[in-house]
């Protein structure tokens, strides 16, 4: 019989080493693509559209499309999924309609990406002719991201206590003052976790963005343009063999833009979690 | 049905699924005194406060039978909204709840649901009602920091003064001062006299001696059942019925 010592200084080595090994994998990989990349960052690069199919110039067109079509996804799922999550917990108990959501959204959850890019392309770039742009491509996105957030906005809602509701009903709130007062913001921070996660997934999404998007890296007018994401921008330039330079250059943007962003919401949680 | 009475409550019946937490209660309560519910763990003393303002009502699977009135007006009828029921009847729950929000936040969050958004009026009912609840020496220079950061006794003074500012008829209390030290027991207590000069209060005291101390009438309450109900001297010194005195004399609870 192993003692009960044993057991434990295995266990700890084992937790050790897979804490290690994923920071490892991760640093390398960041350390890989930024030490390849970061010496061709120059503002030149970011604030330049590319010229001769991205071999020289720079990716200023495809920075404000992965941007626009980012947020457009978010600005369309965040609303839907908050108020499926709020449905789910706040006006129905576990019942017929529930079980179907929920269904649905893991199912949803489990498809890959590029039968949503599929999905898209025929409904909303050929169907309703919106054709390869920001729109079809940020509601493809909007489908694809929307089983997370559903998901992370339930569980943050059904974290906020039971005594809370039950204070804000005893002085005199209706189920909406209740929801908007104390639920919600209380949800907050979970909710916020679950739109980063869906940013990421959206900015480094490539197939469903090529077949409902389309891949012109010439600089979008409005919503209704073609767009070509960093993402696809690298995917391109990396696969075509065009320049595996422009490619880690694009790739190294990309991370530092994840960062950007993750820095605005931490930023913002900070906020929200120190107010009043 | 006695007019006079601010509560009146008729042949009324709770149930939790099919477990029956409130069986057969009738009952009267005159308006501006203190009627304290008394009887040990599980006897209904919740459920019958949570009735009042039906809060018991959110509780998936609840339901009841018979009819609480308020001053005349059946609280379950259309007559009577939700929100217009649970301001007349501000309820302090037996663990304090403070809301993750200032503590000038915590009571004008009452007052806000109403529409009162004007700044003055919000801080003048907070210090009025702060001062009620003996909490505004603690807390005044401080208005605008986290209610959590607040100790138990000073949330449950919070929670009272959250209540207070809903201005409201009847006022619940369900064990006050649990988790609270003899002084503040004493300071709550104090201010419960002064309180039913203006309201109809329904408390679960604290324990048999604080009954005696605070109540004018007092109810008991066995395994959801009124026992006996009467004035406060009668029930500690000459109770009727041989489960009242059982339990009044310490013999089980």
């Amino acid at each position: 019989m192993i003692s009960r010592h044993r057991t434990q200084q295995a266990a700890k080595i084992i937790i050790w080493v897979a804490a290690l090994a994923t920071l490892g994998v991760m640093f390398w990989i960041l350390y890989q693509v930024l030490e390849e990349g970061l010496p061709l960052l120059r503002l030149e690069f970011l604030l330049d559209s590319p010229r001769q199919m991205g071999r020289t110039g720079g990716i200023f067109s495809t920075i404000v499309g992965t941007v626009a079509l980012t947020a457009v996804a978010i600005l369309i799922a965040t609303p839907l999924g908050v108020g499926t999550a709020v449905f789910l917990r706040e006006y129905t108990r576990e019942s017929r309609i529930s079980r179907v959501i929920r269904f649905g959204t893991d199912c949803l959850a489990g498809v890959p990406s590029i039968i949503f890019g599929l999905f898209g392309f025929v409904f909303f770039v050929i169907f309703l002719r919106m054709g390869w742009s920001i729109l079809s491509g940020g509601l493809t996105l909007a489908t694809m991201i929307l089983p997370t957030i559903i998901c992370t906005a339930e569980e943050a809602v059904k974290s906020v206590p039971y005594s809370f509701r039950e204070v804000s009903y005893g002085l005199g709130a209706t189920r909406w003052q209740t929801i908007r007062k104390v639920v919600l913001p209380n949800a907050f921070p979970g909710i916020l976790t679950g739109v980063l996660l869906s940013v990421g997934r959206s900015v480094g999404e490539t197939a469903a963005v090529i077949l409902t998007a389309g891949s012109s890296f010439l600089m979008p007018d409005s919503i209704f343009s073609p767009i070509r994401t960093m993402a696809v921008h690298f995917y391109i330039l990396a696969r075509e063999g065009i320049s595996m330079e422009m490619a880690y250059a694009t790739g190294a943007a990309l991370i530092l833009l994840i960062l950007a962003i993750n820095a605005v919401a931490n930023w913002l949680l900070f906020r929200h979690v120190h107010r009043g | 049905m006695n007019n006079r009475s601010k509560i009146f409550i008729d042949h009324f019946h709770f149930y939790y699924g099919k477990v029956q937490a409130l069986k057969d209660l009738s009952l009267s309560i005159s308006a501006r005194q203190i009627f304290a519910v008394l009887g040990p763990a599980r006897s209904g003393k919740t459920t019958l406060l949570k009735s009042m303002n039906r809060l018991a009502d959110l509780i998936h699977g609840t339901s009841h039978t018979g009819k609480i009135y308020i001053d005349g007006r059946e609280i379950h009828g259309e007559e009577m909204p939700l929100p217009e029921l649970r301001r007349r009847v501000g309820m302090v729950f037996d663990l304090p709840t403070a809301l993750p929000l200032s503590i000038f936040e915590n009571i004008a969050y009452g007052p806000r649901l109403k529409g009162i958004s004007e700044r003055n009026r919000l801080g003048e009912m907070v210090e009025v009602s702060l001062k009620a609840a003996v909490l505004w020496d603690e807390v005044k220079d401080r208005l605008h920091s986290s209610a959590l950061k607040l100790s138990g006794g000073q949330q449950q003074r919070l929670c009272i003064a959250r209540m207070l500012a809903l201005e409201p008829e009847i006022i619940m209390l369900d064990e006050p001062c649990s988790g609270l030290d003899p002084i503040s027991t004493a300071s709550i207590e104090k201010s419960l006299m002064s309180l039913k000069e203006t309201y109809t209060i329904l408390l679960v005291p604290h324990n048999i001696q604080q009954a005696s101390r605070v109540a004018d009438r007092v109810g008991f309450f066995l395994g959801g059942e009124l026992i006996e109900e009467g004035p406060s001297e009668e029930i500690f010194t000459r109770p009727r019925m041989k489960k009242t005195e059982d339990y009044i004399s310490g013999r089980f609870g």
